[in-house]
């Protein structure tokens, strides 16, 4: 509750605000613009500064739910209030057209495209016959409650800001959860979160529909408010201020967007009623400023000012430590009782020229720990992505439980019960280590957007939230388990990596260099939890160049060299192999 | 349909097409070696033709106070990011390109204006000017962020944008302009008549095309400059000045966004805000060829041209509708081709 405390005196104080005798009408009219932009503003949030996909064109969104409800309203006569979800449908709609084309994307080709469907829109607006082309739509009746209208800034003044205060806190709801953690993920990388089972395009789809439904409920509202719509609010300079909205607040921060709206919004307003007289007359100098004040913000403060301001706090939220006592249950694991859980046959992967892998076969049994050694470019990074399905192989078969991975998807690998980590740490720096970890458990929870939005996915998320503290707990974090995963040593992150993979509950763990940056004693720390596993049953892959851990640790050694495997065999035989030495030490040794 | 207006639709959508194929050029031109999506191109290209439109008629263009107003500021910035290390050298350098250059420059325009400058002589002046602006734009937006993702280079890229096609209106107002033609000759072939002006823009076009081709593909200066776009930190240690490859790009695209502009206003009759609009044509056509490939651009701008030629003859009402959307199934193409490659972005 003491989470909510500040949403509740925030709502107060609105609350209030058109009731102060004495308010300037005008101030209402501005808090009205504050929050339609506020709701534009929290879903490029949602989708640029937490996923990463930027997006120009929110605008065009906004235009849907304008349009969709003057259309019906004026036209078919239809109430404003029934125009809500019609309004919100048309936006989604067109989310998902556009998204399914779009959000595929990689890079800047994204923001590009938004540019240009932006424009595009913006000229279908103003040329369409039906939506009044240049003028628009005027005549749209007021929003109603009985026989109360909504006609003037300040009754329209309350709908609006229930709009931003329930949607804040759904979208806080929603980052906080098992999708959210997926949808935070996104932004490094589809990689990783693909490891644990996270469906990525699904999920940037997602949360493109779901701005671009945010941005359709400013429309509707936006249309209400006005009583008319027109192009000129949805064309691609309005999709630029908002993205400028987002930046300006911190992209990253759901009330980031409801303080860049304030800023931006009163800032435009003082710029058009005072430049004109410091200037005299010229119009249009406040874009100016603010092109010039865009370029300096990035220069001086790239994360905006919601985080600014909050470093300034003399407290620091606390968060909730997970109840470890709350059981998940096991993942469902495949009857099959074999007792080679992979088998790898004639595996090969070409990269143009470059034969990366060639015709590698060995296997690993249940119970068991396996090195895979090799010179720098042996093909054992390439080999474990060819296993995990990062990687299509260009030949032969691999088999997981007797079972072939037909060059299955990272998220069907992830399914058989094999867990990775990743040679270059793959972790979200801004989520904590617990956050980070429970991605691995993504799997094993089934609550989607609508319920997490809702909470009504708290037993759900509690079981993999204590899932993740133990598995934290288990490879010795627990002191770390609130610091966000970017500021550990990268020791430490190679150990919250392997947390992760321990997470998904997994038959088989492939560590990629899990030793590399760590200790002495952290090593040998490390490999008493590996034997822990293998003795619980699990079976361990590694990569890994410190010889003496490997011969230590290691019940079988697997030796690649250009690609090619050279020897097999226990430690001691590996040692004395005269290939391997050849292979590490050159020909003269 | 007439064989007549077919040809005549073609020969507009191919000039139109070669000014976007020199746009888009740039684009790709400043992409390939800053990682910066110049959204500012378009207004590289109305300060250009509209500050040529206005010495035409014996003005002096704003344009050329905002080029001493950049420098300053530059300037400025250099001493600043320099504090710690400054030697003669250094200062001198900055105070002859920042102080020197457009000062001069300042004062070639006030001697030269006049009614009857000849034309050579006003294109020269028009294109210093966008050059020096373009040159310090790099210096003051985009040098210190240099390092930063694509995502926040696009953004501030926005807002030169925006600072610029404002002050665009300040210097030439809201009404439009038109310049002289560069010559008045004229070739006819068939029922087909060329302009001295429009040949002018095909020429140009081929010898950008083939010479940024060369530049980059075949010599140190090119690959040098593809290099730093690469890894900046890379091809700082093995000695390429990375600043100073930037500043070169900028000042190319902003030669070529300026030539772009003289070469249409006296075409068609130019806004300040026309120049986004054009530019953002030129990207389709960038986007089209990937950002990276210049023949494939140039075949793109010309595919550009020629679907709005057509578009807006036979659908006049939605041609910005068309060709904009014209991105979209390539951008799918794009996406379904592109390989699956992991990104690392901040």
């Amino acid at each position: 509750m003491t989470q909510r405390l500040p949403l509740v005196i925030f709502a107060l104080v609105l609350a209030v605000i058109p009731l102060v005798p004495g308010i300037p009408p005008f101030w209402i009219v501005l808090l009205d613009n504050i929050g339609l932009a506020a709701l534009v503003a929290m879903g490029l949030v949602l989708l640029t500064g937490v996923g990463g996909l930027t997006s120009f064109g929110q605008a065009a969104f906004c235009g849907f739910g304008a349009y969709t409800t003057a259309v019906l309203t004026t036209a078919y006569g239809v109430s404003p209030w029934l125009t809500l979800p019609a309004s919100l449908l048309v936006s989604g709609i067109a989310a998902v057209l556009l998204g399914l084309v779009t959000v595929r994307l990689s890079g800047h080709y994204l923001p590009l495209g938004t540019i240009a469907w932006g424009i595009g829109l913006f000229y279908l607006f103003s040329k369409l016959e039906f939506l009044g082309r240049n003028d628009g739509i005027s005549g749209i009746p007021p929003l109603s409650i009985g026989s109360f209208k909504m006609l003037n800034p300040d009754t329209i003044y309350y709908a609006i800001w229930v709009a931003v205060l329930v949607a804040a806190l759904l979208t806080m709801n929603l980052l906080d959860s098992r999708t959210g953690r997926a949808i935070r993920a996104l932004r490094r990388g589809h990689v990783a979160a693909e490891a644990f089972g996270v469906q990525t395009p699904r999920a940037k789809l997602l949360v493109f529909i779901y701005a671009a439904v945010l941005a359709g409920l400013s429309g509707w509202l936006y249309a209400h408010f006005q009583r008319a719509a027109n192009p000129t609010p949805f064309g691609a300079q309005a999709g630029i201020e908002y993205l400028f909205i987002a930046v300006v607040g911190g992209a990253g921060y759901v009330w980031g967007g409801v303080l860049g709206a304030a800023i931006v919004v009163i800032l435009k307003e003082v710029l058009q009623s005072y430049l004109p007289y410091i200037f005299g007359g010229q119009s249009q100098l406040e874009t100016i400023v603010f092109g010039i004040m865009l370029v300096m913000l990035l220069q001086l403060a790239p994360q905006g000012v919601w985080p600014w301001l909050m470093s300034k706090l003399p407290f620091k939220p606390t968060r909730k430590t997970p109840d470890t006592s709350v059981k998940l249950e096991h993942r469902e694991r495949a009857p099959g009782t074999s007792p080679v859980l992979l088998h790898i046959e004639k595996a090969r992967k070409q990269f143009g020229g470059v034969l990366a892998v060639n015709d590698v076969s060995f296997d690993v049994n249940a119970r068991e720990i396996v090195a895979l050694i090799g010179p720098n470019g042996a093909g054992k990074s390439t080999t474990f992505n060819l296993i995990t399905g990062v990687l299509s192989a260009t030949g032969g078969k691999i088999f997981v439980q007797g079972k072939e991975v037909e060059n299955a998807p990272p998220q069907e690998v992830v399914k058989l019960g094999v867990a990775r980590t990743f040679q270059h740490v793959k972790l979200v720096p801004d989520m904590t280590v617990l956050e980070n970890v429970a991605i691995g458990a993504h799997l094993r929870g089934n609550s989607g957007a609508i319920s997490s939005m809702l909470r009504l996915d708290r037993t759900d998320e509690a079981k993999l939230l204590a899932e993740a503290a133990r598995q934290i707990e288990r490879v010795g974090l627990s002191d770390q388990i609130d610091q966000l995963a970017g500021s550990l040593s990268l020791g430490q992150q190679r150990i919250v990596e392997i947390a992760r993979a321990l997470c998904v509950d997994p038959m088989l763990l492939l560590l990629d260099e899990p030793a590399a940056g760590l200790r002495h004693m952290e090593k040998q720390r490390l490999a008493t939890l590996l034997r822990q596993l293998r003795d619980g049953g699990m079976s361990v892959l590694l990569v890994e160049h410190d010889m003496g851990f490997v011969m230590d640790l290691a019940d079988r050694i697997v030796v690649l060299d250009f690609g090619t495997k050279i020897a097999e065999g226990t430690p001691a035989a590996i040692k004395r192999n005269p290939d391997v030495i050849k292979a590490y030490l050159g020909a003269a040794a | 349909m007439n064989t007549t207006i077919m040809l005549f639709l073609l020969q507009d959508g191919i000039t139109n097409g070669a000014i976007y194929a020199l746009l888009g050029l740039a684009l790709v031109l400043v992409f390939a070696v800053t990682r910066v999506i110049l959204i500012p191109q378009g207004e590289f290209v109305t300060y250009g033709a509209l500050s040529y439109a206005m010495l035409a008629t014996g003005q002096v263009p704003g344009t050329v106070r905002l080029a001493v107003a950049m420098g300053i500021v530059a300037f400025a910035l250099d001493l600043f990011f320099a504090r710690k290390a400054l030697h003669a050298r250094l200062v001198m350098r900055s105070v002859g390109l920042n102080i020197v250059f457009p000062f001069a420059l300042l004062g070639l325009v006030y001697a030269l204006v006049g009614p009857h400058t000849p034309i050579a002589v006003n294109i020269a002046l028009a294109l210093l000017i966008v050059a020096a602006i373009g040159l310090f734009l790099y210096r003051i937006a985009f040098q210190p962020i240099a390092h930063t993702s694509v995502l926040v280079l696009l953004i501030a890229s926005v807002g030169c944008h925006l600072a610029l096609q404002g002050l665009g209106l300040v210097f030439f107002g809201a009404e439009g302009l038109r310049g002289p033609a560069l010559s008045s000759a004229a070739v006819t072939a068939g029922p087909l008549r060329f302009t001295g002006q429009s040949l002018a823009v095909y020429a140009l076009t081929i010898g950008f095309i083939v010479g940024l081709w060369l530049f980059f593909g075949y010599t140190k200066t090119g690959k040098a400059l593809r290099a730093t776009a690469v890894n900046r930190l890379g091809a700082r240690l093995v000695g390429i000045r990375t600043t100073l490859s930037g500043q070169i790009a900028f000042l190319l695209a902003s030669v070529i966004g300026a030539i772009s502009g003289i070469l249409i206003v006296p075409i068609t009759t130019l806004y300040y805000d026309t120049g986004f609009l054009i530019g953002l044509k030129g990207f389709i056509a960038a986007i089209i060829g990937g950002l990276v490939s210049y023949p494939l651009t140039a075949v793109a701008a010309i595919l550009v041209g020629i679907v709005e030629a057509f578009s807006s003859f036979y659908a006049s009402n939605f041609k910005e509708v068309i060709v904009f959307t014209l991105i979209l199934p390539v951008l799918v193409l794009r996406s379904l081709a592109a390989p699956q490659v992991e990104e690392e972005k901040d």
